[in-house]
């Protein structure tokens, strides 16, 4: 199995579309750091204008290198899944257009583990995507930007985080956000199965997830009863959670703590669910499927 | 029937005035305490509570210099610090011309206090009307509730211990209006976690904002450079 | 001396052994009761045209399809429940042969060597791809290489685990005729020499007259005929087909007849018969005897014409022809 998992990372790596992925995400974050570092303070203005008023606002410390991660991971979040959908629905459809797909399971391998090795392949390829990901859009960040307390706007509140309690947030965020995209990958490497060419799986998965993320964020009371809590994209956005803190009776927030690490832990459990669900049908559906490809 | 008349009016101006006096001497004298200090550095730790906003306790340091600049910072983090901390300062409510009106007499926690209302002689300045509580006895404002142009009305209370000498409070409760705080969830994709939503802003109780400052340390009349209020 | 030959043929093990195969994609049959076995050392001529069922077939064997019915067993084990130590000893090259583009030979024949459990050394990938004439392009990438190229590196990759059986899915097609020679010769050579067991599907009928030792037709996904090239080419018997006005009704009585044992095949319009030479003006007085209308009687001379008869395509090659 390992040497299976060796040989797929080893195909995976030498194509040259999965560097596509890396050069993007560059691309992107380094983007979205040289705006902020010439016009930050619109940004927060754009953030915090309707305090402008009331409070004093200190756009210099503001701007630091944990809240332009923070802006990054939520801009790119949205973005990152067309990127693994692309080396996740590539993974047997591409084998398939190849050619390659008869040789792989004429060999004396199971498809169980032939599928597996691929399978964790795919999330071997995930993890990297979010570590690459993790060091432009943190180390860098902070590199450019410093460090100081980081603000986390949400839609009614806003959060700020001491500069002391923020690093251990952002590497479970980060885990949190790998398994999120894992699911995405498991998604895009179910419907691989049925595709002798990448690029059907690839568009289905971005649709799916287009899709499901517009009925996640839509506020119909409809959707909210019924099919919201179901969706897998309701639930990627749970990283944020670790970015939640909970406050005293007096309404300060209490260092170290996350507002509802149940929920947290729920969106997780359930997300992990649908990659098993996701990877576990491929793998079904693999086992009986004839190759004429 | 005229003299009469006169009589009451002289009598009632003699009262009137008597009592505004014993008011304008009250504030003269505790202008006078406060006038001790020409300027401070105090650090302390300062809570916020706000109904959109959760701070955790920040460690700050509060600049003052007369005649008024007052500045609060936070050196190692970030606070939010409400617009109008003019009128944190006692110093700066009691400085310029003003007119000092007896308002009568309250009780603060147990303690007696004066009543009297300040209408600043500017008309164009900031503040456009205080209330002092004031105990007399301490020469201390226990309370200070002020009307501003542009931060509507803000109170501030006053906790004295080891730095009355210098009516200097140990801790301060500063509460102001606020506006309300919103963003489109389309533009910060929150993580929606499935509890009950919090009622929405818009009570009165909800559009009110208090900073609590409990002070550890004073440097007093040291001097301080201007840069430090920009 | 018939004993002798039946226990001598006993000792001999069958290296594949398909009993009453069907597969079946939603309502067309592929393949249709298939049975047939191959021999130690058999070059296996695997026969049919484009769509008669031999990928299909062959896909069954390799385990890439899943019959709908039927038994295979290779080196006496069952292919289900032994899977993988009877892969462990088989190596194809399936139809056109498709390797990853963007990785050279080497790095090609390195993955797959490891895929079928091999530990391998760069010196004995540079030795295989020697074999088929590619060590000097071994860091090449795939994507460069022509189809013949293309089809040496499949055989390099087919055999690098040194497989008992070898199966060629159409391994000449779209080679030059020098491409085919060489196939031919490396065929022989992994028999004769390697004695390696080998199934070739070929629609080429002279390329498997050439190197099979014995021979399936199929047609249509069944089997038509099956022997050694001997038997099914003895150049002292002949296919006749004979043209009648109602073939319904003459099959009716021929397969009455003592000539029912020769009877290979009816169509519309014609019967074939496989019958000695000699045995051709008998045929034609008997059919007089037996009132058959006979309107045509011809015999055929080519081993083409042979095969085109046993799958009755012949109307297509009129239409050439004219």
């Amino acid at each position: 199995m390992w040497q299976l998992l060796q040989i797929e990372l080893f195909k995976i790596f030498r194509k040259p579309r999965t560097y596509i992925s890396f050069g993007a995400i560059a691309a992107m974050v380094i983007i979205v750091q040289v705006a902020l570092k010439f016009d930050g303070q619109s940004y927060i203005e754009f953030i915090l204008g309707s305090l402008k008023e009331t409070l004093d606002i200190p756009y210099a410390t503001i701007l630091n290198g944990y809240f332009v991660c923070f802006i990054i991971l939520n801009l790119l979040l949205i973005h990152i899944p067309l990127l693994i959908a692309l080396v996740a629905g590539d993974e047997v459809a591409g084998e398939a257009n190849m050619g390659t797909l008869r040789l792989l399971v004429s060999k004396p391998v199971s498809r169980t583990e032939l599928m597996l090795a691929k399978f964790f392949a795919t999330v071997v390829y995930t993890a990297m995507v979010l570590a690459w990901m993790a060091f432009l859009s943190l180390v860098l960040s902070i590199f450019v930007f410093g460090t100081n307390d980081l603000i986390v706007a949400r839609s009614n509140t806003l959060e700020i985080i001491g500069h002391n309690d923020v690093m251990w947030r952002y590497l479970a965020a980060f885990g949190y956000a790998t398994v999120a995209l894992t699911t995405v990958a498991a998604l895009a490497f179910m419907l691989s199965v049925f595709a002798e060419n990448s690029i059907g799986p690839i568009v289905s998965t971005i649709s799916i997830v287009i899709v499901f993320t517009i009925l996640s964020e839509m506020q119909i009371p409809l959707y909210d009863r019924t099919v919201k809590p179901y969706l897998f994209t309701s639930h990627m956005l749970g990283w944020k959670g670790f970015f939640y803190l909970k406050a005293d009776a007096e309404g300060v927030s209490i260092p170290g703590t996350i507002e509802n690490l149940p929920a947290v832990l729920r969106s997780m459990g359930i997300l992990l669910g649908y990659i098993v669900l996701f990877a576990g049908s491929a793998i079904v559906v693999f086992k009986k499927k004839d190759i004429l490809s | 029937m005229i003299k009469i008349f006169r009589c009451f009016l002289v009598l009632t101006a003699f009262t009137g005035n008597g009592y505004g006096q014993d008011a304008a001497a009250l504030v003269q004298k505790v202008k006078a305490k406060l006038d001790k200090v020409n300027d401070y550095e105090a650090t302390g730790e300062m809570k916020t509570n706000v109904s959109f906003m959760k701070v955790p306790a920040a460690q700050v340091k509060v600049y003052f210099k007369k005649p008024g600049k007052i500045k609060i910072r936070n050196e190692k983090g970030i606070s939010l610090v409400p617009k109008g901390t003019v009128s944190i300062s006692l110093n700066n409510l009691l400085s310029g011309q003003y007119q000092a009106l007896d308002a009568g007499a309250d009780n603060i926690n147990g303690t007696p206090v004066k009543v009297i209302k300040l209408l600043p002689q500017d008309e164009n300045g900031e503040v456009v009307l205080s209330k002092l509580y004031i105990d007399e006895t301490r020469l201390l404002i226990l309370r200070a509730k002020t009307t501003t142009r542009e931060s509507g009305t803000n109170e501030l209370e006053m906790q004295y211990g080891k730095f009355a000498a210098y009516a200097l409070p140990d801790k301060i409760i500063f509460s102001f209006n606020t506006q309300d705080y919103k963003l489109p969830k389309g533009v910060t994709f929150d993580y929606d976690d499935g509890s009950q939503k919090k009622k929405e802003n818009g009570t009165k109780e909800s559009q009110r904002g208090k900073i609590e400052i409990a002070y550890t340390s004073y440097i007093i009349n040291k001097g301080i450079a201007d840069e430090v209020f920009k | 001396m018939k004993q002798a030959v039946i226990y001598i043929h006993c000792l001999v093990m069958n290296v594949i052994n398909v009993s009453h195969l069907s597969k079946q994609f939603r309502d067309i049959n592929a393949v249709t009761d298939l049975s047939f076995s191959v021999q130690e050392a058999d070059v296996y001529g695997f026969l049919g045209q484009n769509g008669a069922g031999k990928s299909t077939t062959i896909r069954m064997l390799l385990t890439l399809i899943s019959p709908s019915e039927g038994e295979i067993e290779l080196f006496g084990m069952n292919l289900r429940s032994h899977r993988k130590e009877i892969l462990r000893q088989v190596g194809a090259v399936i139809e056109r042969p498709d390797l990853y583009k963007y990785l050279s030979a080497y790095e090609n024949l390195l993955l797959f060597a490891k895929m079928s459990g091999m530990r391998v050394r760069r010196k004995q990938l540079i030795d295989q791809l020697e074999m088929v004439g590619l060590a000097d392009r071994a860091d090449s990438k795939v994507r460069t290489y022509s189809q013949g190229m293309k089809q040496r590196l499949g055989i390099a990759i087919a055999l690098i685990h040194d497989p008992s059986l070898v199966i060629l899915d159409e391994p000449v097609n779209g080679l030059d005729p020098q491409g085919i020679a060489d196939m031919r010769n490396l065929i022989l050579h992994l028999s004769r020499h390697l004695k390696k067991t080998v199934l070739v599907s070929s629609h080429l009928l002279n390329e498997m007259e050439q190197i099979a030792t014995r021979m399936l037709i199929i047609d249509k996904g069944k089997k038509i005929i099956e022997g050694s090239v001997n038997e099914l080419f003895d150049p002292a018997k002949t296919i006749v087909e004979v043209g009648t006005a109602d073939t319904t009704e003459a099959a009716e009585i021929i397969s009455r007849s003592p000539w029912a044992s020769h009877l290979k095949h009816v169509q519309a319009g014609h019967i074939v018969f496989e019958l000695h030479k000699n045995q051709l003006s008998q045929l034609l007085k008997d059919l007089a005897i037996m009132n058959i209308a006979v309107t045509a009687f011809t015999p055929v001379n080519s081993l083409e014409k042979y095969f085109l008869s046993l799958t009755g395509t012949n109307q297509h090659v009129a239409a050439f022809a004219n």
